[in-house]
């Protein structure tokens, strides 16, 4: 289905989160790192919605306070402090990170703050220790030009990130978090909702990671760049998707989410058509675990047997409508799912629109009709869990339905690695923030502005005539040099190496993102370990068409060095000692040829010696020697 | 700006020009220079901050610094509402439950933010306390009461005695437990002070304060609070005791007898340590388990013997390589009627300070001694330095820290002016400040390191 985004006036707006590659996090003394091992350090801690003047308080976050949601929070010494345990106040704002901001909040022509003054953002999901996450914008009111069009830049900021998930237990009840991260650096810029289409969505922010990069100052892989879109439709709602970690899967998500509200209108009328009113919706649960006694079905049946409830409740009229598809792989009856999980932290409902299936059998279904009194043209959802988890499960699943009969209902979601996007949060009131009187602002002086300016990374556009000048690029290979993450590595390597331009330019550009295709994790081999491998094609201790070889084993072999690559792989050269014996030996075992062709010997007897020395030996050596012996 | 201006905390170009715009702090201004308008409402400024730049909130939430220049145009759009804050309804005082009178000192147990403009405000009034902290309303019938309302390092050995004759005026009217709310930095000597002037207690009297302020999410005040409260309300012992976490979770609070506790971390929320002791009892899932037999117990029947009297005339000296002694020369000529010598080790001090002590103690002035070590007891028979201060008078303090010393020593003074008979009384024990055994897991490290595990 081609659909025509201006005429239904789609509008998109981005926030673009990038870590920065600082030496240390934003408010104290450790590393930008995560670890992988299990923690040395736990601790469980509550969070409580504090109460606001205008009496306001987030309704997840108060939900959750009421549940007794409990966090567990796990560290290690490598990477974590006092300060992000929320033990020891933050250190003074990290003047490198504030400078990188400046330097993209310039090349967007945004104008900087005279003042920075850090605030403290309250989320109480537990993903920050303190309750709230440290922020503060740098500059504002720009511009970036992608393609012909002026997109406006409303904001760069500079703020901490945020501890990461890492399950949850105790059936919901406990929510792990790994603070690792909590405190990196990132930027966040924002762009004017001034984008109409999902391709011009991804190439605005292409063009916006581009900019970032060209600052040499950002971190590089999965993970550190997570792009938030706001989608908005004028018969839908305006909705918030968080976390798009790939470039690539941008227009994917804008496109799923246009489809899924156009699906949600469609719903709409015909719920209207067939006259649903919302009080008809109520939240009359029926304990239906007796029918469940028995059941086959294995998810109810390992409940039943924990002596936990099965309760259902009746739809009316909406009969087939939780089986419509709004997005691939997920329907009607995804969005209410989703609700329940969040809500209720069950794994899931069932419905009928969808039964028999799951070992639930078809006597099942009619007892658990007959038990909800439900006709022919309702829908009955239950769901299996705790007394508890399931009375919220399915007053949340009421809640959903009842939205339908409205349309789209605003939310923040978040994208998943197809493309689309599931209920994450009711979306949050206005922003509650406050100072962090912890840390004193930061005067950005016009003098600490003019320094940044004079020193601006070069433009895109003048930087791809300079490599082909420079280095004699063509102007393809300039220009994936430039468009690269390895942009600013290129000119490393080669000015430290006296490796060829080519060779490194294809290498980092074309080399790795067919390795990237085929699966290789190029983000686990640093800047460092690229580095060193090009010295040693430079020292001519491996040779140039090993490279990519050296490369896959080191993203293997994680904190390994060149010279264990050539071990495990063999690859070590002949030294010219070696070399010359097996030059001689070749001579001597081909001697009546040699002493036939003289020097016409010499393309055979190359031949010889390239095929036993097998990539181990610099060609232009077994040239010079054999040359030398033949005289 | 009005005469109000000052408090703001604005100054120089920023007020003047603030003033000659006519706006307040809390009035939407809308501020250009270059080019360039912010429009937000204007905050206060912090008092160290400096005197060109003024603060407004954007719409976003965020605050930003704008630097005032005579070509910087600033306007009045709106005038500032407000805030508004309507106290919860007080809920129903359950009948059955104990009742819990809560003393506050000065530190923010509970409070508000302003979001508005990121004022944050103390919630203190009964109705306040269970809005903020909705637990209490289960836990106790609370009567608050706000002693005084000043930065705990700034208490003194007046503020001692009126929170000691508070406690006793509540105690005798029939409070089943007593909290009082602390800031934290000096909460030890407070518990400490309590401990002597409140003897014979009936119920228990519980200090309690907070490392992360309670504006925000993470902080510890409310479950700090709601441990004491319980501790104070339905523990089966009657001591001044100080409650806090136990470790960085919030899992358990422990509550520490006032005279063997110390602040030994300048910002963890387990800040508090016994030391030369166990702790008392744990608050853990709203259960109270007494991790001692040696408390006195609670008995309504008791007499509560209100002792609030504290001199000021009592210095503490902390012994040092280089020490001048001097300093303790000084002390006797400006009245000190007692020093607490912070001495080193097993409990010594130079012998060039020896003259100055030998002259204190002979002018009657008390001169006793603890250890600066914190940890462990003094033993001052070991090394001639110790029998020769012995031989000079200087009392030995046992196993008692410098603070809690120290506090003891201005309360004996208080009790008597007769240095034999304060003497004495300093070496009686009165509130379980002396311990004649000392234990291996005593010592500021985790008890499994202690012992070698």
């Amino acid at each position: 289905m081609e659909i025509d985004y201006a005429k239904i006036g789609l509008k998109v707006g981005l926030e673009i989160h990038q870590q920065l590659n600082t030496k240390t996090k934003l408010f104290c003394g450790c590393p930008p790192a995560l670890f992988k091992e299990e923690p040395e350090i736990t601790f469980l801690r509550r969070l409580r919605p504090t109460q606001s003047e205008l009496g306001q308080v987030d309704p997840a976050a108060f939900f959750e306070f009421q549940k007794g949601i409990k966090i567990q929070y796990e560290a290690n010494r490598a990477t974590s402090c006092l300060v992000e345990m929320d033990e020891e106040p933050p250190h003074p704002l990290n003047m490198d990170a504030l400078e990188v901001v400046l330097t993209a909040a310039l090349m967007m022509n945004m104008q900087p703050i005279d003042e920075v003054h850090v605030m403290r953002k309250t989320v109480i999901d537990g993903s920050n220790t303190t309750g709230f996450q440290r922020t503060c914008i740098v500059a504002s009111d720009g511009w970036i030009k992608v393609g012909e069009k002026i997109i406006p830049m409303q904001a760069a900021s500079l703020e901490e990130d945020a501890a990461r998930k890492t399950g949850t237990e105790d059936d919901g009840k406990t929510i792990r978090y790994r603070i690792d991260r909590l405190g990196i650096p990132l930027i966040e810029v924002a762009t004017a909702p001034v984008i109409y289409s999902p391709m011009e969505a991804q190439e605005v922010a292409f063009a916006i990671g581009r900019i970032l990069r060209d600052t040499g100052k950002v971190m590089r892989g999965l993970g550190t760049i997570r792009q938030d879109l706001n989608v908005s439709l004028p018969n839908g709602a305006l909705i918030e998707i968080k976390g798009v970690q790939e470039l690539e899967l941008i227009s994917k998500v804008v496109e799923y989410e246009v489809q899924r509200q156009l699906g949600l209108i469609q719903v709409r009328e015909d719920l209207q058509k067939r006259g649903v009113k919302p009080e008809e919706l109520k939240e009359e649960f029926i304990d239906v675990s007796e029918i469940f006694r028995h059941t086959q079905c294995k998810v109810i049946r390992k409940a039943v047997d924990k002596g936990q409830k099965v309760l259902a409740v009746k739809l009316p009229k909406f009969g087939g409508v939780l089986k419509r598809d709004l997005m691939p792989n997920f329907r009607v009856g995804t969005e209410l799912s989703d609700r329940a999980k969040f809500w209720g932290r069950v794994g899931g409902i069932f419905h009928t629109d969808e039964m028999p299936d799951y070992g639930v059998i078809a006597e099942e279904v009619e007892a658990l009709r007959k038990a909800a009194g439900a006709r022919e043209e309702d829908t009955v959802v239950f769901v299996a869990d705790t007394a508890e988890n399931v009375q919220d499960a399915l007053k949340a699943v009421v809640e959903r339905a009842q939205e339908a009969i409205d349309g789209v209902p605003a939310e923040t979601r978040t994208a998943k690695e197809d493309g689309t996007t599931r209920y994450m949060r009711p979306r949050p009131g206005a922003a509650r923030m406050y100072p962090e009187t912890d840390i004193p602002p930061s005067a950005i002086t016009s003098a600490l502005v003019e320094k940044i300016r004079l020193n601006l990374p070069e433009p895109a556009a003048k930087k791809l005539k300079r490599l082909m000048t420079e280095y004699s690029l063509n102007e393809k290979l300039a220009k994936q040099a430039v468009d690269s993450e390895y942009g600013g590595l290129f000119e490393v390597i080669v000015k430290e190496t006296g490796v060829t331009a080519t060779t490194v330019a294809v290498f980092l550009t074309e080399t790795l993102k067919a390795l990237k295709r085929d699966g290789v994790v190029v983000e686990k081999v640093t800047d460092g370990q690229i580095m060193e491998v090009f010295r040693g094609v430079g020292l001519g201790e491996i040779v140039k068409e090993a490279v990519a070889d050296v490369f896959v084993w080191l993203s293997e072999n994680e904190s390994k060095s060149l010279q264990d690559a050539v071990d495990a792989l063999g690859l070590k050269m002949f030294s010219k000692k070696e070399l010359a014996k097996l030059v001689d030996r070749v001579i001597e075992e081909n001697r009546q040829s040699v002493d036939q062709m003289g020097k016409k010997a010499f393309g055979m007897l190359m031949g010889i010696v390239m095929k036993e020395v097998r990539g181990k030996a610099d060609p232009g050596l077994v040239t010079a020697l054999l040359r030398e012996q033949l005289k | 700006m009005s005469e109000k201006a000052e408090s703001s905390g604005y100054k120089g170009e920023a007020l003047s020009a603030l003033k000659k715009a006519g706006c307040q702090v809390g009035d939407v201004i809308r501020v250009t220079s270059n080019k360039k308008t912010y429009e937000g409402i204007l905050i206060p400024r912090s008092e160290t901050g400096d005197s060109n730049h003024v603060v407004v909130k954007l719409k976003s939430g965020y605050n930003v610094g704008l630097h005032i220049t005579p070509n910087t145009k600033i306007e009045k759009v709106g005038k500032g509402a407000k805030p508004s804050f309507a106290s919860p309804e007080l809920p129903e005082q359950k009948p059955e439950l104990p009742k819990a009178v809560i003393l506050s000192t000065g530190g923010t147990i509970a409070s508000r933010v302003d979001y508005r403009t990121g004022a944050v405000r103390s919630a203190i009034s009964a109705s306040d306390l269970y809005g903020v902290v909705p637990e209490l309303a289960d836990t106790a019938r609370v009567k608050t009461e706000i002693v005084f309302s000043i930065y705990s390092e700034n208490l003194t050995q007046q503020h001692w005695s009126q929170l000691a004759q508070t406690a006793a005026e509540h105690i005798r009217q029939g409070a089943d437990g007593v909290v009082i709310a602390h800031g934290t930095d000096t909460m030890a000597y407070t518990a400490a002070a309590l401990s002597f002037a409140l003897q014979n207690l009936p119920v228990p009297v519980i200090l309690v304060g907070a490392q992360r302020s309670s504006d925000r999410p993470s902080s510890d005040a409310a479950t700090n609070l709601i441990g004491a409260v319980q501790a104070a309300t339905r523990g089966p012992f009657a001591e001044v005791g100080l409650a806090m976490h136990e470790t960085l979770s919030d899992t358990s609070i422990v509550v520490s007898r006032g005279t063997k506790v110390r602040k030994c971390h300048t910002s963890r929320r387990d800040t508090f340590k016994p030391v030369n002791s166990t702790p008392i009892a744990r608050v853990k899932n709203n259960e109270i388990i007494m991790l001692t037999d040696n408390y006195q117990k609670r008995d309504a029947a008791k007499n509560l013997v209100l002792k609030p009297e504290f001199s000021e005339a009592v210095a503490l000296v902390k012994f040092h390589p280089g020490l001048d002694p001097a300093v303790i020369d000084w002390h006797v000529k400006k009245g000190c009627k007692g020093i607490l010598l912070e001495g080193s080790g097993l409990g010594h001090v130079s012998r060039y300070c020896f003259d100055a002590i030998s002259n204190a103690v002979k002018r009657g002035v008390v001169v006793a001694l603890a250890s600066q070590c914190i940890w462990g007891r003094v033993n001052m028979n070991v090394y001639d330095t110790g029998r020769d201060l012995l031989n000079l008078g200087v009392i030995p303090l046992e196993d008692m820290f410098p603070e809690t010393a120290l506090v003891k020593l201005m309360w004996v003074l208080g009790q008597t002016s007769d240095t034999e008979e304060a003497k004495k009384l300093l070496k009686t024990n009165i509130a379980g400040e002396f311990s004649p055994r000392t234990m291996p897991e005593e010592i500021g490290v985790d008890g499994e390191d202690a012992d070698g595990n």
